[in-house]
């Protein structure tokens, strides 16, 4: 992107207008979530600038409140536990999709990335419904299953396209010097998929850790997350102590930004005809 | 870390993490009020001091009133709050449904020792509150004097923070519109009177800003989105104990009573009930109002509390002149009704 | 982001050598069909499991849209007898009998309520008459009670409408919440006709959702265009740079990004007290609880599924035609319109479908930032699930907005099927 040396006055006004636009949407894209940090840190409970001290109080009634460390912990519970599940099922399924192809795939497929397209509000509903049926509203294994479902449709998109690139003669290889398909899978065909199984197991975690709508139907008192703490909260009375449960999860955006990039650069290494 | 490593040890911890969360689910005891400055008073106050005497681990939730949760617990066979602290006419209906267990009476004590409204069949009464009028008095001089006053926008420009939902709006509409508090409920019974009630709602329609939590009409104040609101009194004194210079006026203040009770088909119901029973007595009540300006229930109680607490509960008798009791009654044969009517109403 | 590049095909694989007789022919669709059954074992679990706790559950929720228990299950015999009246003269003296007999039995087993609240969604004030009606029957014990009997439990029995409600509400099936969702019902008349303005307000709502939904789209198509843009054509270096701006907000959760403008657009918050400061306005603006905050919050939302597929686009264009056309002396301004703008536009469908069904399902957002006149379909739906308990209409409000959904995502799949536009 270069201003030609021999660009008109119209073109330039043109470029430049182009560049605010485009500069405008990228601060409005990131400022509102940086400009909330600052505010975790205030001393005083006022949610504006300019700050009236700096102090970490905020952050200290977050940890040392019984309600908002539950959260946390629920969150990680429900948040591994279903990410597991969720990888393990769609690893398989994924798999499966690469292998052959049969009558009805596409169906399959679709009913495969189905909790990803259907409203959330329709998911939860559904899923409040039946679990009242056979009792598996206000448990954690209820909300385990229903993040599983949502999460599985990311690890079998991200895995089926790692292994598109994958090269099925290793498998063969693999087979025919005697290796039993257990090992491998683990020894031939998970290290070389290990990215894309990665980043759709961070994919689900992050579902999970973010959903709040199927916690509000289903989850009890006691199986409260940490988006659903924060729901409250924001319905309630937004306090800085808000504002720096906020800013731990951006700090925990950021790691997983991080983490998704390394894999993908390292996919890219290794599928590149070096 | 080798990959292979690293994967094992994923696996185990992801297996023995599904393992943990899969295995039996006890309950422990889940009480439930009304959320921010009046739960942490009953935090300290009731939830606390239960669980250090009966060694019982106590959870605690929230909502913002209504029977529509617990029908659905006990609809759906998943009952996850056992004491819950509700609204006069909730209790009543609830109890006529089936929603909530008959109290132990003999658990909680003398019936004759409480205020007459706090003793039911299925709830013991447990503070008495109002919805009033209050300003930032710091923003405002001269401030609202009525709810009249709270309907002039020319005078006071600035959006009014309303408890969304048909019950107390429709009260203070007809008292704005120049009806007396004692005959607000035979006015709101005739359809004239609701359509009277809509119509002055209608008025003021496009400068409300509708508050569901008690937390937030005070907020508001503080943060200036609203320039008047209905409110919890007890929010209200309690955010001047922080800095603010938030007033109430009284006239026209309508009082009532929250009572607990005990969802029907808890697994804690015994642990419920003396939780109840603890929460009811004399020397625990007596420290409520100190912590937020609601009065209580039990009349051993209300004879110890100081005059200067006195001063700020509504049934205090300075507060009282002009004041509206919410009718229990009247609310159980119109609620459903007119906040359908309401909610079609405010959606629009 | 990158297309898939290399498709190992199966069909190449070397096979073992034959050894016994059996023709080639015979192994190799032996060995395929193998491998098919192979496949399918290894998708089963996650098929069957999706299926049990998804698909299944979504479905019986759809079914309760139309199913209509109520009359049915409690009021067993009368439902029988209101199917011998004709629904046009005076109600039978079977039909009073047992009705009065059914009545007393539900009003026992505390049934009776919730008979009355069904009723009620239909005509109001049935709730009242059923309960008092009960009540009252409870007591006295009418044996072959008679209309008479009804009339004197309740004046308004005397008017057919009110059995003809209790007639319409008789069906093990029923179309009335899914009429209810359209604004419609059947009338006492037996057609189906609008319900009177003043009750009318899904049909609002749904246009309103769908209203909300391309605005926001259509501006974040706005915005996120030029973004993409400059992403697509700027040295790589600069690009992971700005592209950060893009993702960080995506990988973000909802609930941070929602109370972020939540504090910003607080009447004294953040956005106000710069604009104020910055003497662009006097007066602090009325942004939260209101659609302004709505917009901008679901604009905010959407910008990365609109950017992400616009640049995947722009990133397979080549420079070339831009030069060529401007070289062969067409103006910047007609060779961005006439040749570069028309190769992005499967990125701008694909990038604007999905942003627009995402915007039709979000629950969150509106719910926190909106006024009760910014609530979109699925408020309402969480609403009669859980507050009004009308789960019959949540059931159909929600099927609205399953079938929405679903005739879009077909769109959007032609789309990004036929010109292989990919997120993520």
């Amino acid at each position: 992107m270069k201003l030609q040396p021999y660009a008109t006055m119209g073109q330039k006004v043109w470029f430049y207008t182009f560049l605010t636009i485009a500069g405008g949407g990228l601060l409005f894209l990131v400022l509102p979530i940086l400009v909330i940090i600052p505010l975790s840190f205030n001393s005083s409970s006022f949610l504006s600038y300019p700050l009236d001290g700096f102090s970490f109080r905020w952050y200290e009634e977050v940890f040392h409140s019984e309600i908002w460390v539950r959260a946390i912990k629920n969150s990680l519970i429900i948040g591994s536990a279903s990410a597991f599940l969720a990888t393990v099922l769609g690893t398989l399924a994924a798999m499966g999709l690469t292998q052959a192809n049969f009558r009805g795939k596409g169906a399959v497929n679709a009913l495969l990335v189905s909790p990803m397209i259907v409203p959330i509000v329709i998911s939860a509903l559904g899923l409040y419904f039946f679990f009242a049926e056979i009792g598996l509203n206000a448990t954690y294994t209820g909300l385990i299953l229903a993040h599983t479902a949502l999460g599985a449709p990311f690890v079998v998109i991200t895995v089926t396209a790692t292994l598109q690139g994958f090269d099925n003669s290793m498998m063969r290889a693999a087979a025919s010097l005697g290796a039993n398909p257990v090992t491998v899978f683990f020894s031939v065909v998970l290290p070389l998929i290990l990215p894309g199984v990665v980043s759709g197991a961070l994919f689900a975690f992050a579902t999970s850790f973010d959903e709040v709508v199927v916690v509000l139907f289903s989850a009890g008192p006691e199986q409260r997350t940490l988006p659903r703490q924060m729901f409250d909260g924001i319905k309630e009375n937004i306090t800085p102590a808000i504002m720096a449960a906020a800013t731990l999860l951006i700090m925990f955006a950021l790691a997983l930004l991080s983490v998704l990039e390394y894999l993908r650069r390292r996919s890219e290494k290794l599928n590149s005809p070096s | 870390m080798s990959m292979k490593k690293l994967l094992s040890m994923t696996i185990a911890a992801g297996a023995l993490m599904a393992s943990t969360a899969l295995t039996a689910e006890a309950r422990d005891l889940t009480v439930v009020g009304w959320g921010g400055a009046s739960q942490e008073v009953h935090r300290n106050v009731y939830f606390k001091p239960f669980s250090e005497k009966s060694g019982e681990a106590v959870v605690e939730d929230s909502y913002n009133g209504g029977l529509a949760k617990i029908k659905a617990m006990v609809d759906t066979n998943s009952v996850t709050w056992d004491a819950v602290l509700v609204e006069a006419p909730d209790l009543l209906r609830g109890c006529e449904n089936g929603l909530f267990e008959p109290i132990a009476w003999d658990k909680v004590g003398d019936k004759a020792e409480f205020i007459g409204p706090a003793v039911s069949e299925c709830g013991v009464g447990s503070y008495v509150w109002s919805v009033a009028l209050a300003y930032d008095g710091d923003a405002l001089k001269e401030g609202p004097k009525n709810w009249a006053d709270f309907w002039d926008v020319k005078k006071f420009p600035g959006k009014r923070g309303l408890r969304k939902g048909a019950k107390f709006n429709l009260e203070i509409a007809l008292m704005a519109d120049g009806v007396a508090a004692k005959d607000v409920y035979s006015v709101l019974e005739t359809p004239e009177g609701q359509e009277r009630a809509f119509a002055k709602l209608d008025e003021l329609k496009e400068h409300i800003q509708w508050w569901e939590a008690g937390a937030q009409p005070p907020e508001w104040l503080a943060s200036g989105d609203v320039v008047m609101t209905t409110a919890y009194n007890g929010r209200i004194t309690n955010a001047n104990k922080e800095g603010k210079n938030f007033k109430i006026s009284w006239n026209g203040q309508i009082y009532a009573v929250d009572s607990w009770a005990v969802v029907a088909g808890s697994e804690n119901k015994d642990k419920a009930m003396d939780f109840v029973s603890f929460a009811s007595q004399a020397e625990n009540q007596v420290k409520f109002p100190e912590g937020i300006p609601y009065g209580v229930t039990n009349t051993k109680a209300i004879a110890q509390i100081p005059a200067d607490i006195s001063a700020d509960l509504p049934t205090d008798k300075a507060n009282l002149e002009n004041a509206l009791a919410n009718d229990t009654t009247f609310w159980i044969d119109f609620e459903q009704e007119l906040n359908e009517r309401f909610n079609a109403w405010a959606a629009k | 982001m990158e297309q898939a590049s290399t498709h190992t095909s199966s069909q190449s694989d070397v096979l073992p050598q034959v050894e016994d007789d059996i023709p080639l022919k015979v192994k190799l669709k032996r060995a395929e069909r193998m491998r098919k059954y192979r496949a399918m074992a290894l998708i089963a679990p996650l098929f069957l499991f999706i299926l049990g706790v998804f698909a299944i559950p979504i479905a019986i929720m759809m079914w309760r849209a139309i199913d209509n228990p109520e009359v049915v299950e409690y009021l067993p015999q009368t439902a029988i007898e209101l199917k011998n009246w004709d629904g046009q003269s005076e109600p039978t003296p079977e039909l009073t009998a047992v009705f009065a007999r059914d009545l007393v039995l539900a009003y026992k087993e505390k049934t009776a309520s919730t008979v009355g609240k069904r009723l009620n969604y239909d005509v109001s004030g049935m709730r009242s008459l059923i309960s008092r009606t009960a009540r009252k029957f409870n007591r006295t014990q009418p044996v072959q009670a008679t209309m008479d009997d009804f009339v004197k439990a309740d004046k308004r029995w005397a008017q057919l409408r009110y059995w003809k409600t209790l007639k319409r509400a008789s069906g093990s099936l029923t179309p009335f919440y899914v009429l209810n969702a359209f604004d419609m019902k059947i009338n006492d008349e037996g057609e189906i006709a609008s319900v009177p303005e003043s009750q009318a307000i899904y049909s609002n709502i749904f246009w309103r959702t769908m209203w909300i939904a391309g605005v926001v789209t259509a501006a974040s198509l706005l915005i996120g265009f030029p973004i993409a843009y400059l992403l697509a054509n700027t040295s790589s270096k600069v690009s992971n740079l700005l592209m950060f701006c893009v993702l960080l907000p995506f990988w973000t959760s909802l609930l941070v990004r929602t109370s972020a403008w939540v504090v910003l657009l607080q009447k004294n918050g953040v956005v106000n007290s710069s604009l104020m400061g910055l003497g662009i306005i006097d007066e602090p603006l009325t942004m939260l609880f209101a659609r302004p905050g709505v917009y901008i919050a679901f604009i905010h939302l959407l910008l990365p599924f609109v950017i992400l597929p616009l640049y995947s686009v722009m990133k397979s264009i080549s420079p070339a035609y831009m030069r060529a056309a401007e070289s062969l002396g067409a103006h910047p301004a007609v060779a961005f319109v006439r040749v570069y703008l028309p190769q992005t536009l499967p990125g701008i469908g694909a990038g604007g479908i999905l942003a627009f069904i995402l915007a039709i399902g979000y629950y969150i957002t509106p719910a926190l930032i909106g006024g009760p006149q910014d609530q979109m379909l699925s408020y309402f739906i969480a609403n009669h699930a859980n507050s009004t308990l009308n789960w019959g209409l949540a059931s159909a409000l929600g099927a609205v907005l399953l079938v929405t959904t679903m005739i879009l995502f077909t769109i959007y799949n032609r789309l990004t099927g036929a010109s292989g536009v990919k997120m993520g």
